[in-house]
């Protein structure tokens, strides 16, 4: 049995093959990243997922993986999802702000002409 | 009576999947319909029905629709983008929300510059009411709106959901 098992593979208590798909991203260093992840998805679907997208890709996959997977874990009912409708819902607070600032512009803009006809004038 | 369990009329789309009898306490059925085979094909595929039956047993049953509609949503948005799901949405949400800030910046910088040249003006006109002083419309408008909502765009409000991710990683 290799010694430097994965964390994957130390989690689910197997031998660590040399060609082990989970290897490259779950260092034994960091235990938590597999669990969170293999709570929330499971190994096999997290390997098939893995096997299904290009070796180069892989690392950023785990990444996000494991980001959503933590959301989840605490935040059970919304998940990342949760991130989502908040930022939509800041992002439409702040175009309406955004909106009233253009719209006070033009306002600003509109009383200082009609002042300068009234100085005319 | 007693040893028989009445069979459930049809079964919901995840017993459906899962090749097995629906029972009447089928934590699924109420979520996945059996009109929607779709959904539940899609929640299974990245989550797998072992994992979503206990998030489901974890939140309190008046929550368990939203976890659904949540989970599906995540499901729906992993299958389209294997590599950063849900991820990849909110990078371009936090890309969308700092160009914002930028035009809320520059908006106001221009509105304080005409407010500043309007300024020196009005001391001189200030008897001459322009039309637009009366105007509802422009009350309105001149209601600023509290320059304090833009410490909202700093994201003091997302930090408790963000998990330190930084600067989009994924974009």
């Amino acid at each position: 049995m290799n010694p430097k098992r994965c964390a994957a593979c130390k989690y689910l208590r197997r031998r660590c093959p040399k060609d082990c798909i989970f290897s490259p991203y779950f260092p034994p260093s960091d235990p938590d990243k597999f669990a969170c992840i293999h709570r929330i998805y499971g190994a096999g679907n997290v390997s098939k997922m893995l096997q299904q997208i290009p070796v180069q890709t892989r690392a950023e996959a785990v990444e996000s993986l494991s980001f959503e997977a933590k959301c989840r874990v605490e935040d059970p009912v919304y998940g990342c999802v949760g991130i989502i409708s908040l930022l939509q819902t800041e992002i439409q607070k702040t175009q309406t702000l955004l909106a009233r600032t253009q719209a006070e512009i033009t306002v600003a803009q509109a009383k200082h002409s009609q002042t300068q006809v009234n100085e005319f004038m | 009576m007693r040893g028989h369990e009445p069979r459930s009329s049809s079964s919901c789309a995840a017993c459906k999947l899962l090749k097995r009898r629906c029972t009447p306490t089928c934590i699924f059925a109420p979520h996945f319909r059996s009109s929607d085979q779709i959904t539940f094909a899609k929640v299974h595929k990245v989550f797998g029905a072992s994992n979503v039956s206990k998030l489901l047993s974890e939140v309190p049953e008046e929550q368990r629709q939203e976890t659904v509609n949540s989970l599906a949503y995540e499901a729906d948005v992993r299958l389209k983008d294997p590599v950063y799901g849900c991820i990849g949405a909110i990078a371009s949400l936090q890309k969308k929300m700092l160009e914002l800030q930028h035009d809320i910046a520059v908006a106001r910088n221009r509105l304080l510059a005409h407010n500043a040249a309007g300024g020196v003006n009005n001391n001189n006109s200030h008897v001459l009411l322009s039309p637009l002083d009366d105007s509802p419309q422009l009350a309105a408008f001149l209601d600023l709106v509290p320059y304090s909502d833009l410490m909202l765009l700093d994201g003091s409000g997302l930090d408790a959901y963000l998990f330190d991710i930084g600067q989009p990683p994924f974009v």
